[in-house]
């Protein structure tokens, strides 16, 4: 098969940087420019930016965009202000999770979404199906860029004023105009800055120029996993439902939306099976797909370049769930020995 | 720091990105630059146990990335006489001297014919050019 990627605006950069290209669902996209290690401390140390380009952008808009948006979403856009964000999921009538996604309310009666590249089309396709009269339903992704800015001195070498996890503003960086989101996948501060695809190239090289490191999707794997923000595709999918994934508390159960009655029953009966995190007690990187002894399945692996041991992320039976539980997992014929860990397997340094 | 381009030419090569010393009916094995410069910094190797044979062509242990899992394909066949640990315990010892500290196993050549098979490092280096 061979299929034309995509390429973000950015890709010229990426190329004259140095860095490695990989396919990623349709795109062609950078995996890493120094290295997965360098760039995956020094988001944890200092800052770093991902071209994230190829996430879609939906938007829904008119007076019952609000009506549509609570009656396909997981989670409670009333709670959401203008100027403010919420993590939230796009269910099917299973409970499974189409998406997950960051809703931004930028106006009284409008809405942003920002999808996963795999899931552009598919959560399009879920909420135009239910668009009504007085709601509108646009995909801008091809307008836009998105640079992930994040790190402990991300913020500080942007020079931005500080300001509240999962809420937004529009102002001016180095001459151009971006919407900052204090929104991120790294578990560290940080910002995600939307621009116009025109001004991208211009938006990259300011946030180089202020320090901020270049970083691939090999880093953006590793940190997120160490603070275990699931992956979609891996740790969680249209077969997996929100109360399984440890995703409940996104869930508004108490208001109607695709999939509730689904979740609702899952909740009650407790869930058969649930995704964990859990660190290797011995030598060994677990990878998706790996089996764990009783039932189990690893969702996500790999090495934690901050604990430097094997992590993952997987779904066991519930009995196998607390933390503490050792598990085995079998790499590739050999079993290896893990222990359950409280999410997030890397904590942050408070100081 | 990872180490710079190089393929010495005292080393024989297989064409899978492994190189071998071979000193009388012994050999030292690793993996060249370039499959660790592919991999990025290693973060795991899964070694042989000593004692045990390594085959020609075949795979007898696993490097590890961040991202990426590889076999390691044995240049020659042989019994595992030892296993460096320094790289067991400090894999990235391979990116900063594939052909120095970052040697995986030692072993006693099975059959010392099997070296004629491998290429000089100006063979190596075609391989690479024609990827």
């Amino acid at each position: 098969m061979s299929a034309t990627l995509l390429h973000t605006p950015l890709h010229d950069r990426h190329v004259e940087l140095g860095a490695r290209m990989v396919p990623f669902a349709g795109w062609e996209m950078p995996v890493q420019y120094e290295g997965v290690i360098p760039e995956h401390r020094a988001v944890r140390s200092d800052a770093g930016v991902f071209d994230v380009s190829h996430m879609g952008e939906l938007e829904v808009e008119g007076p019952h965009a609000r009506d549509l948006l609570q009656a396909t979403l997981a989670n409670d856009v009333d709670k959401l202000a203008p100027g403010e964000a919420q993590y939230t999921l796009l269910t099917n009538e299973g409970g499974g999770i189409i998406d997950d996604l960051v809703v931004y309310r930028t106006g009284d009666c409008s809405y942003l979404l920002v999808v996963n590249a795999g899931n552009r089309a598919a959560a399009y396709n879920s909420l135009k199906e239910r668009e009504v009269r007085g709601s509108d339903v646009r995909d801008v992704s091809d307008d836009c860029a998105l640079l992930a800015v994040q790190g402990p001195r991300a913020i500080e070498r942007l020079g931005l004023p500080p300001a509240p996890p999962f809420t937004f503003a529009e102002t001016m960086l180095d001459g151009v105009e971006v919407m900052v989101n204090r929104t991120g996948y790294t578990g560290e501060d940080g910002c995600e800055l939307l621009c116009m695809s025109e001004d991208a190239v211009r938006l990259w090289d300011a946030v180089l120029g202020r320090g901020a490191v270049p970083c691939g999707l090999g880093a953006r794997d590793s940190l997120r996993l160490e603070v275990c923000y699931p992956l979609h595709g891996n740790d969680i999918g249209p077969d997996t439902d929100a109360v399984s994934a440890g995703l409940g508390w996104v869930c508004a159960l108490d208001k109607e939306f695709v999939g509730v009655d689904a979740l609702r029953r899952i909740k009650a009966e407790g869930p058969k099976r649930r995704l964990v995190a859990f660190a290797m007690e011995e030598k060994a990187i677990p990878r998706q797909g790996m089996a764990i002894e009783g039932g189990g399945e690893v969702t996500s692996g790999s090495h934690s370049p901050m604990l430097e041991v094997g992590i993952g992320m997987g779904y066991v039976p519930t009995a196998l769930a607390k933390p503490d539980t050792e598990l085995t997992i079998d790499v590739r014929g050999r079993p290896r020995r893990a222990r359950v860990v409280k999410k997030p397997i890397y904590k942050k340094r408070e100081d | 720091m990872a180490a710079a381009e190089s393929y010495p030419e005292e080393l024989k090569y297989h064409e899978e990105h492994d190189w071998a010393r071979v000193d009388g009916d012994e050999a030292v094995l690793g993996i060249t630059w370039f499959a660790a410069d592919l991999l990025g910094e290693l973060v795991h190797f899964e070694p042989p146990a000593v004692g045990s044979d390594v085959t020609k062509d075949q795979s007898y242990g696993e490097v590890e990335s961040v991202k990426a899992v590889s076999d390691v394909i044995a240049p020659l066949s042989g019994e595992v006489l030892a296993v460096n640990e320094q790289v067991v315990d400090a894999p990235e010892t391979v990116n900063e001297d594939p052909y120095g500290n970052g040697w995986l196993i030692r072993i006693r050549l099975g059959d010392p014919g099997e070296t004629d098979d491998l290429l000089d490092a100006a063979a190596y280096r075609q391989v690479l050019a024609n990827q």
